[in-house]
């Protein structure tokens, strides 16, 4: 983890990626979160995903708003190029940025005050342009950095540190991306690194916005008795039925996916994402059945996990804008300007 | 002391004003600028003015076309020429027009004798009847009746007919039917005018030659034109009046100018095309600011277009701009406020709000261009300062220049023109390079070098709007973040000498000054000469961007007192110049209009004679 100081020599010699880079090329600057913070666990996973996918560092851009979660782009990637915008802003600096250069690795921190509050009129619209990048909503039901009020994602019956239990409905970053038409969807827990990492791989590699809400447990505000977002009540809810492994593209090339009747889909590199185990019925691609069996679970006050909704036929906002396959940034400008002559030549119709 | 700002002969050549009154969605706008057009192209100085509702169909519009031999086409507030086709309006258009002037009315309803004026001519034409009984279709019916006053006017005021026949056929080469129907309807009203009245009347257009070399344009095509040639490749921008045709004509340039054929496969596959351009349309005007933020992080040149309340919701990611250091153009073609106001009415209200958009410490640099010549040129400019300086530039256009047909030289273009792209290290620079700290290092105009997100990680660093010190760490110290903002405000000021410069023009004796801005420039123009030639000498100041340079600080000084000419309530240019020049406040004395329509030379008159007789 990224907010323990690591010694200098490593006491073993640090495996490296195909980039001949080790995780601590992956790691950014100490955290200056709450020991035992949520989001620790979600920045070190994200370290390991791209270790593992062998990302070059300067090819990903880290961007987030305001809030706890969104402090953590500096504790990951310290190579990569960072973007801490105002709050609930995110996401349009990261559609602008992803429309003038289309060939970095997006990942947006965020979190549920800035996602689903003062943001989420932005993420519903990201969603629907289909903006290629990661967006991770580190969900603790709580403000942290104003000290502990509730947020948009706060249950019914949940209890803020010391206040009367919340009675307004919440709202779900994953039935909202239903609605929306997202076209990837994952919910995971902090606790829980071996289902989050290949959520993470699965999100990089996806054609569009992949949406991944993380329970991550606020140890300072909301992890008592009455929060339904601690890491006890996760703990005892969690339902881990949608089993997901990432099999990266140069795998496939290596050797055939063993097929033993898992439902697979290949994602728009070439890389395939196999789901180990899902329960009866449930198809990863058929939205309203997604919908169905988490709302069943959530009845029972069950909380499924996993990749929830996959749907990599959609086009992302530059084959839906049929922009050119290198970043926009790097048309030359001599393709750009019409020049003099074409001036004077379209100014025949002015007079 | 009196001044005529109209002298009046029996016979007007090429100088007189004709006010069309009309309903709003019955077609009339294309027949109004048909007139306007045919003038132009006998070589006559003449504006069309566009007096609009914010409604769709059913309320009061008028159209005002000044002709102007001289070349004075700011609006005019006398009309020789009423063309009253809107009974709900009569009485108010049938008391503007002049003592001796006309009124030409649709006579197939008789008019109430209660409106008619002794001292007016009425000129009764039975438009309906006559579209009545030649066309068919309802539809048809009213939209012809427009072509039809069009052609009534054209033989009143001797426009060449042919010519008019002409644009006629060139609007509508691909409709022939349509075409058919409107030379049917102009020829209508043309010969019923010919055959009844006395054309054509005491004043009326003559052939000149004196618009040759220049083109009609409206500011917000001339905007969309120089963020083309500026290179601009990513917009994010929300619709709103009166700044949606800036977006709409970049959308459709760029359909013209930056879509490549790709060719299939084979030669029988299918072409496609790849676009060099993305315009996104946002969801709101915060997301449309971010997405230029965003892309200009990235390197693209990016710009948004909006009017007074899109700055308002952008105003947190501005100062975010101005604090870390991001380029970005943004459009403001400004309408009257507060609030939602009158959106289709012209006003200059924006000028406090855009220099110093958002909460603390922010000051950004602002263009005012005064025609859509200068809507181009500082277009182009605008991406140029933004990367130069790495920050926000506001093009500070407004309705009059943006929605107008307005009469300007041809556009030029040097094909050797290079963008200034600022100070952007690639990764051979960086490789040359011990370290690289985002806000060290800072030259002449205290810019610092910016690297783009892909290049080495060298370059890598955090854009955070939080407390930051000169290497791009977070701080909270008070040395390390005041060195920052001092730097910033430094730079603002040392953009002053790279914003396009005041024009001046003196006249011999003159003891006082007018300054002002943007599009009162013609009005403001007209009313000096009037002025001069009435012995009243005045010199002028058209400021052209904020920063201001020292001079416009001197022009004060030097005169005994300044009338400062703007199109808001609050006399904010006069504001803008104390606050940032020192300019001492009580030499400097407003002259206000801010009732939304486009200024006159009659009220630039009013005021100073007013103030100069107080004086006294």
């Amino acid at each position: 983890m990224t907010s323990i100081t690591k010694p200098l020599i490593p006491l073993a010699p640090l495996a490296k990626n195909d980039l001949g880079l080790t995780i601590r090329d992956y790691e950014g600057a100490m955290s200056t979160l709450c020991a035992g913070c949520g989001h620790d666990s979600v920045t070190a996973a994200i370290v390991y995903s791209f270790w593992e996918l062998s990302t070059p560092p300067h090819m990903i851009a880290k961007l987030s708003g305001i809030g706890c979660s969104s402090k953590t782009p500096t504790y990951f990637v310290r190579g990569a190029h960072g973007f801490n915008s105002a709050h609930g802003r995110m996401v349009t600096i990261a559609t602008g940025a992803n429309a003038a250069n289309r060939e970095l690795t997006y990942i947006g921190i965020s979190g549920d005050g800035d996602s689903l509050s003062i943001g989420l009129g932005h993420l519903a619209h990201a969603i629907r342009r289909n903006v290629k990048m990661v967006y991770v909503i580190e969900n603790n039901g709580v403000y942290g950095l104003t000290k502990g009020q509730l947020s948009a994602s706060a249950d019914i019956g949940t209890r803020a540190k010391r206040g009367e239990p919340n009675e307004i409905a919440p709202i779900d970053p994953i039935m909202l991306g239903l609605a929306m038409g997202a076209t990837f969807l994952a919910r995971s827990f902090s606790g829980d690194k071996e289902q989050l990492v290949p959520i993470l791989k699965a999100a990089v590699a996806h054609n569009g916005l992949a949406l991944i809400d993380v329970i991550s447990p606020c140890v300072t505000f909301n992890d008592h008795e009455g929060s339904t977002k601690s890491y006890r009540f996760m703990r005892e809810h969690e339902v881990k039925e949608v089993q997901t492994d990432f099999v990266p593209l140069r795998t496939e090339i290596h050797g055939r996916i063993p097929s033993d009747g898992t439902t697979e889909i290949t994602m728009h590199d070439g890389s395939v994402v196999r789901f180990g185990s899902v329960p009866e019925g449930y198809d990863p691609s058929d939205r309203q059945k997604v919908e169905e069996y988490i709302r069943d679970r959530h009845s029972r006050g069950e909380i499924v996990t996993g990749l929830l909704y996959v749907d990599e036929s959609a086009k992302d906002v530059h084959e839906l804008n049929h922009t050119p396959a290198e970043g926009l940034n790097k048309v030359p400008y001599s393709k750009l300007c019409p020049g003099a002559a074409e001036l004077a030549s379209m100014q025949a119709s002015f007079r | 002391m009196t001044i005529d700002n109209a002298p009046r002969t029996a016979t007007q050549v090429n100088d007189f004003s004709v006010k069309l009154a009309n309903v709003n969605g019955t077609g009339s706008a294309s027949a109004n600028s048909l007139l306007m057009q045919a003038i132009f192209r006998m070589g006559i100085p003449v504006s069309g003015k566009n007096l609009f509702p914010s409604n769709i169909q059913g309320l009061p519009t008028w159209y005002e076309i000044r002709v102007n031999k001289s070349g004075y086409t700011a609006r005019a507030l006398d009309y020789d020429l009423m063309v009253a086709m809107n009974s709900q309006t009569y009485a108010e258009d049938i008391n503007d027009v002049r003592h001796g002037g006309y009124v030409l009315y649709d006579s197939s309803w008789p008019l109430d004798p209660e409106l008619l004026r002794e001292d007016v001519t009425f000129l009764g034409v039975p438009l309906a009847r006559m579209c009545l009984d030649h066309f068919n279709a309802p539809r048809e019916r009213i939209l012809m009746k427009n072509v039809a006053y069009a052609g009534v006017v054209v033989a009143l005021i001797g426009i060449d007919i042919d010519l008019v026949a002409n644009l006629v056929s060139e609007t509508f080469a691909r409709n022939e039917k349509l075409g058919a129907s409107n030379q049917m309807a102009l020829r209508l009203g043309y010969d019923y005018a010919k055959e009844n009245f006395d054309c054509p009347l005491g004043f009326h257009v003559e052939p000149m030659d004196a618009t040759k070399g220049s083109i009609l344009i409206d500011g917000n095509t001339a905007i969309a034109l120089g963020c083309l040639y500026a290179g601009a490749t990513v917009s994010g921008w929300y619709p709103i009046t009166p700044a949606t045709a800036v977006m709409d004509n970049f959308s459709r340039l760029c359909a013209r100018y930056r879509r490549e054929a790709v060719p299939g496969p084979t030669p029988d596959s299918e072409v496609t095309y790849k676009n060099n351009y993305l315009i996104l349309q946002a969801e709101d005007e915060i997301a449309a600011i971010g997405m230029v933020l965003g892309a200009s992080w990235s390197g693209a040149r990016s710009f948004t277009s909006t009017s007074g309340p899109g700055i308002s919701l952008m105003s947190e990611l501005l100062g975010f701009a101005y604090y870390t250091e991001i380029p970005a153009v943004i459009i403001d073609v400004q309408r009257t406020g507060p609030s939602t106001g009158m959106p289709t009415r012209t006003q200059q209200a924006d000028l406090l709000l855009c220099a110093y958009a958002s909460h603390g410490d922010t000051k950004h640099l602002l263009l005012f261009p005064a025609n859509p010549a200068e809507c181009f040129e500082f277009a182009v400019a605008s991406f140029d300062l933004a990367e130069r300086f790495q920050t926000p530039v506001f093009l500070l256009s407004d309705l009059d220049i943006g929605m107008n047909d307005w009469v300007v030289p041809e556009l030029t273009w040097d094909d050797n023109f290079v963008p200034d792209r600022g100070r952007v290290l690639d990764d051979s620079d960086l490789a040359g390079m011990a370290e690289f700290f985002r806000y060290a290092n800072a030259d002449e105009d205290f810019v610092t070098a910016r690297t783009l997100p892909g290049s080495d990680s060298k370059g890598a660093y955090f854009i955070r709007g939080s407390g930051h010190d000169k290497y791009g760490h977070y701080t909270e110290s008070p040395v390390q973040y005041k060195e920052v903002v001092d730097r910033l405000k430094a730079k603002h000021a040392a953009a002053a000498q790279h914003i396009p410069a005041p024009i001046v023009e003196r006249r011999p004796g003159a003891k006082v000054g007018v300054i002002t801005l943007g599009s009162c420039d013609l009005a403001v123009r007209e009313a000096l000469d009037i002025l001069a030639e009435a012995g009243v000498a005045v010199d002028y100041m058209r400021v052209r961007g904020f920063p201001f340079v020292a001079d416009v600080r001197g022009f004060v000084e030097e005169h005994e007192y300044c009338f400062v000419v703007e199109e808001n309530r609050d006399a904010q240019l006069r504001s803008l110049i104390t606050m940032e020049t020192g300019a001492p406040i009580e030499k400097m004395l407003p002259i206000l209009a801010y009732g939304g329509f486009p200024l006159s030379a009659k009220q630039v008159i009013d005021g100073i004679v007013t103030e100069l007789e107080n004086k006294r």
